[in-house]
């Protein structure tokens, strides 16, 4: 077994901050990635990092922005939060060298971005993720910080207590997936998830395979609900045949999109009189799926974006890597063409029920980044909001589970306070299938029965039921093969869970998951060997899969308002009497049980009052 | 065709000690699971079957552990070829509707996560990156060259992630403003001049072409030389910190050992002027009057 005070899950932006704050109070902290840091998917992220830097901007007006992009669901201490902190944060990123693109007086540049009342999205060309994420990891090996790479953790190692608010998060278990070793990893004082996205829930996405979405499930399953699982952002403008993502930032510079009539939809028919294409990115997406589905869609699929006005030196300058994208991945020289795209999942705006100090209601269990909730982004998260949420969120997250002291936060989270329980509705029984009956790949929490266990007994009991499962999976001879299930559950999720919603549709979506449940009882892994086995991973990976796909669904089946990213056929309004409310789904033995929790709208000197959204 | 579909065992091994229930529903689903997987194997032959649209890959395989593979060898896959297919999307398509354990590092599909270099009809490149219509048939997918093999087309990293961490790979100054707001001014010549060298995404396809670091294990090698001329280079570091960076450099196993054979440039798939970096390092070692070997 390994030992640290500090025990990081995941090496993108939020990981590698964590673990550096971490660091810095002195704690003997390690990462444990199931990719080498430098191969995070925050490298994908293109277009910039939001703070206002400027002397005629302000972090409220910041807040106020993100307020409404939200839709009001986000909650205010955590909102503010992010939109004081990131100026100091990101200019730390310059302290610590990131090449960011710069102005003639050889400050760092900003561009506007949807949503934003003011240009403040800083930048490095059109890769700014990818100069994030190796600054930072520069940052992590300057300082000698143990990194476990390519160690996929599977399992937390947390106390069996009644209330999940009484557990305790003692370590995790994981598996080096060169040797096919399994391992315990005890953390003294905390874990912290920052295992991202959890786009792989879809078919069309701009996230990468390794965005499966653990960390939500893993957490889930040890006791920790998911929150606000039903906004799911998609971004507007994505290649229609991969997914990759076109940044906002040619919008930024001035793209614009057309129909098949060659019309500037977005002003023609009236979807954004004010901000066109700059819409924010659920009012975007809609607007293009409609006017595909009344028939003005090119290939009756996609639209354009041309950017060609904008000029060659401008492009090269500041989109120099939309070129690449559009011409390795489409075939497209947007410098000759418009660009075809498309809606895609882009984010999970839900995850992790965390506080603005990154705590679960499990003590020692932290989250930061794509993967938790602290909810900053609530129904709709704006472009360049989620990079500073990490250095942000990341940082107070290692300070945090360092034992630094912190404010006490505003945020409850766990079920105490004024939450409200509610009924399910749902067609098919939900949750684990059969408990009882041995369900081959369980990857749920350490379900020990003993009283009182010390932290690295658990751990090691943990380890001993995972091994178990493994040797379960890797014994079965027959069966039916993960990528199976998951494609099944893939194609469902786009057809019925996606831009548009309606019940039906759900209801099919929760049918079709229920079957994949009960085909992935009898899942079995064709490659036996120990050795890098991607099957038995991607195995374990798409039991989170069918978790998370559920809590997406259940959310968006139970939210019957139309909110932020989240649009009902049947609900064609915001309805703020009953809906200023998070969305709970909490694994109680094996069953997924809803509850709300009122959102938080008062901030340190005001009140964000809920107010029409029209760009 | 030489992929391994997997034969239907009927398992009977842990039927007795479960209750008759159990084991009808247990008969069920292997039969439904059976069943699904026949009907899409067959579905992937049908679609494999018509010849005009498929690609013929031959892919290196080796595992360690399993017998039959301790020998290496190449499987052939014959992949049903869709508009814009890349070479990556073949091999996802063969391990998923083929043979499972056929294991390769993959993760963004867009050319940024620098995991899947391969050496695709002899010569490296980003699976993800490349299309197939580019290729001749068949097309020969292997692990990248002078890397130990884990399995399949899975290389050990170690040794490129060590010279990467040889040539302090992290910004170091002594003159950062006071405030925490204020930031490092640079110019846009500068930021223009490191730009395309910040953009390594550390495949190690250059490291995997280049003869001299084939033939001597400590050459640091072009993505360790190129990430220290992305510092070297920055004006935010201060001349103090250049002539550091220029001694590791200049040092046995450094720049003079390039040969400037350009392979590392070639191959590059983020088109970093590899050599041009190398030779100009050079050229500043000389300037600062420094000893070479
Ligand atoms: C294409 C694209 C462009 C974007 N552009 C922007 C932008 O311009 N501005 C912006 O603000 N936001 C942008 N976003 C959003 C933002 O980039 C992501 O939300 C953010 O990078 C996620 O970072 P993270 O640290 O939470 O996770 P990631 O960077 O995804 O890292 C997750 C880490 O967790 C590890 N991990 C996962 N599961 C496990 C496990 N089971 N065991 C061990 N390790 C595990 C992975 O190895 C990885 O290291 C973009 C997103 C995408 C997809
Ligand atoms: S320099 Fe180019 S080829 Fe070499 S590791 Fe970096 S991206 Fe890959
Ligand atoms: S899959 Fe990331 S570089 Fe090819």
């Amino acid at each position: 077994m390994y030992e640290h005070d500090v025990i990081v899950v995941g090496a993108g932006g939020a990981g590698l901050r964590a673990a550096i704050a971490a660091h810095e109070e002195g704690a003997d902290v390690a990462i444990v990635s199931k990719l080498h840091p430098v191969r995070s998917h925050t490298g994908a992220a293109e277009g910039g990092i939001n703070a206002a830097l400027r002397e005629a901007d302000s972090w409220e007006d910041h807040a106020y922005d993100t307020m409404k992009g939200s839709d009001y669901l986000a909650d205010a201490p955590a909102a503010e939060t992010l939109c004081k902190d990131s100026p100091k944060e990101t200019i730390k990123l310059e302290h610590w060298g990131m090449a960011f693109s710069r102005d003639d007086d050889g400050r760092v540049s900003q561009r506007p971005f949807g949503g934003l009342s003011f240009p403040r999205t800083t930048y490095a060309g059109a890769e700014t993720g990818h100069q994030l994420l190796h600054t930072m990891y520069e940052q992590l090996v300057k300082r000698g910080i143990k990194v476990y790479d390519e160690w996929h953790v599977t399992r937390l190692a947390v106390s069996d207590e009644e209330r999940p608010e009484d557990r305790t998060c003692h370590g995790i278990v994981a598996y080096d997936v060169q040797t096919g070793k399994i391992e315990g990893f005890r953390a003294r004082n905390g874990v912290i998830l920052a295992t991202g996205g959890l786009g792989q829930v879809y078919d069309h996405t701009t996230n990468a395979v390794a965005n499966t979405g653990d960390g939500v499930a893993m957490a889930y399953r040890a006791g920790v609900p998911m929150e606000d699982m039903e906004f799911i952002q998609f971004h507007p403008t994505t290649l229609p045949s991969t997914g990759v993502l076109i940044t906002e930032g040619v919008r930024g510079e001035g793209g614009i999109l057309y129909n098949e009539n060659g019309e500037r939809f977005m002003f023609e028919y009236g979807y954004a009189n004010n901000l066109g294409e700059l819409a924010s990115r659920d009012v975007v997406s809609r607007a293009e799926l409609t006017e595909v589905n009344e028939g003005r869609g090119i290939e009756d699929e996609y639209v354009h974006l041309d950017m060609r006005h904008l000029g060659e030196e401008r492009i090269i300058d500041r989109l120099e890597n939309i070129i690449h994208l559009s011409e390795d991945f489409e075939g497209v020289n947007p410098l000759d063409a418009p660009m075809p795209v498309k809606p895609g999942q882009h984010y999970a705006m839900g995850g992790v029920e965390t506080d603005e100090n990154g705590e679960t209601c499990i003590t020692g269990l932290y989250a930061a980044g794509e993967c938790a909730c602290a909810s900053v982004h609530g129904g709709n998260r704006l472009g360049g909001n989620a990079l500073p949420e990490l250095i942000v969120f990341g940082k107070r997250a290692g300070h945090h589970a360092a034992g630094k002291d912190m404010e006490e936060a505003k945020i409850t989270t766990g079920k105490v306070g004024d939450y409200e329980e509610a009924e399910l509705e749902s067609p098919v029984q939900l949750g684990e299938v059969g408990i009882g009956e041995d369900v081959v790949a369980d990857g749920g929490a350490a379900a020990d029965s003993g009283a009182s266990v010390s932290g690295a007994d658990l751990v090691q009991r943990t380890v001993e039921d995972e091994r178990e499962t493994v040797d379960a999976l890797l014994e079965k001879e027959d069966g039916i093969q993960h990528a199976e299930i998951r494609e099944r559950v893939q194609k469902s999720m786009t057809r019925n869970v996606n831009v548009f919603r309606e019940e039906e549709a759900l209801k099919d979506a929760l049918r079709d998951i229920r079957e994949a449940r009960e085909l992935y009882q009898d899942v079995y892994v064709g490659d036996k060997s120990r050795t890098f086995n991607t099957d038995l991973l991607q195995t374990l990976e798409t039991r989170n899969i069918l978790d998370i796909a559920e809590g997406i669904t259940l959310g968006a089946l139970a939210r019957n308002e139309f909110r932020g990213a989240h649009w009902r056929k049947e609900y064609q309004e915001r309805r703020d009497e009953e809906w200023l409310k998070h969305t709970l789904l909490s694994w109680n033995d094996g069953e997924p049980e809803l509850w709300y929790k009122p959102v938080i709208l008062e901030g340190e000197n005001k009140t964000y009052e809920p107010k029409v959204r029209s760009y | 065709m030489s992929t391994q579909v997997p034969e239907h065992v009927e398992d009977e091994s842990s039927a007795e000690s479960v209750s008759p229930g159990k084991q009808k529903r247990d008969q069920k689903k292997r039969e439904r699971a059976q069943r699904i997987q026949e009907q899409r194997e067959a579905e992937a032959a049908e679609k494999a079957r018509s010849e005009d649209d498929t690609y013929h890959l031959k892919v290196f395989r080796y595992d360690p552990e399993v017998p039959e593979k301790q020998e290496p060898r190449f499987d052939d896959f014959y992949v049903p070829y869709k508009q814009g297919m890349t070479v990556l999307d073949a091999l996802m398509w063969a391990r998923d509707h083929y043979d499972s354990s056929l294991t390769f590092r993959h993760s963004c599909r867009q050319a940024i996560c620098g995991s899947d270099a391969l050496f695709v009809n002899g010569s490296q490149r980003l699976g993800c990156k490349t299309q197939l219509s580019d290729l001749a048939e068949p097309v020969r997918i292997e692990p990248l060259p002078h890397a130990d093999v884990v399995k399949d087309l899975v290389v050990d990293m170690e040794h490129f992630y060590d010279q990467m961490e040889a040539v302090e790979p992290y910004f170091q100054t002594n003159s950062l403003p006071d405030g925490e707001l204020d930031e490092q001014r640079q110019t846009r010549e500068n930021r223009e001049k490191v730009k395309m060298s910040t953009r390594c995404i550390w495949c190690s396809a250059c490291m995997s072409s280049c003869n001299i670091a084939a033939g001597d294990n400590e050459y640091l090698g072009p993505a360790a030389i190129n990430k220290a001329y992305r510092f070297a280079m920055d004006e935010r570091e201060g001349e103090d910190m250049k002539q550091r960076r220029l001694e590791i450099l200049e040092q046995e196993h450094g720049v003079w050992r390039c040969q400037t054979q350009f392979s590392c440039t070639e191959v590059c798939p983020k088109d970093i002027p590899l050599t041009e970096h190398i030779q100009e390092l050079k050229r500043e070692a000389i300037k600062n009057n420094l000893k070479f070997w």
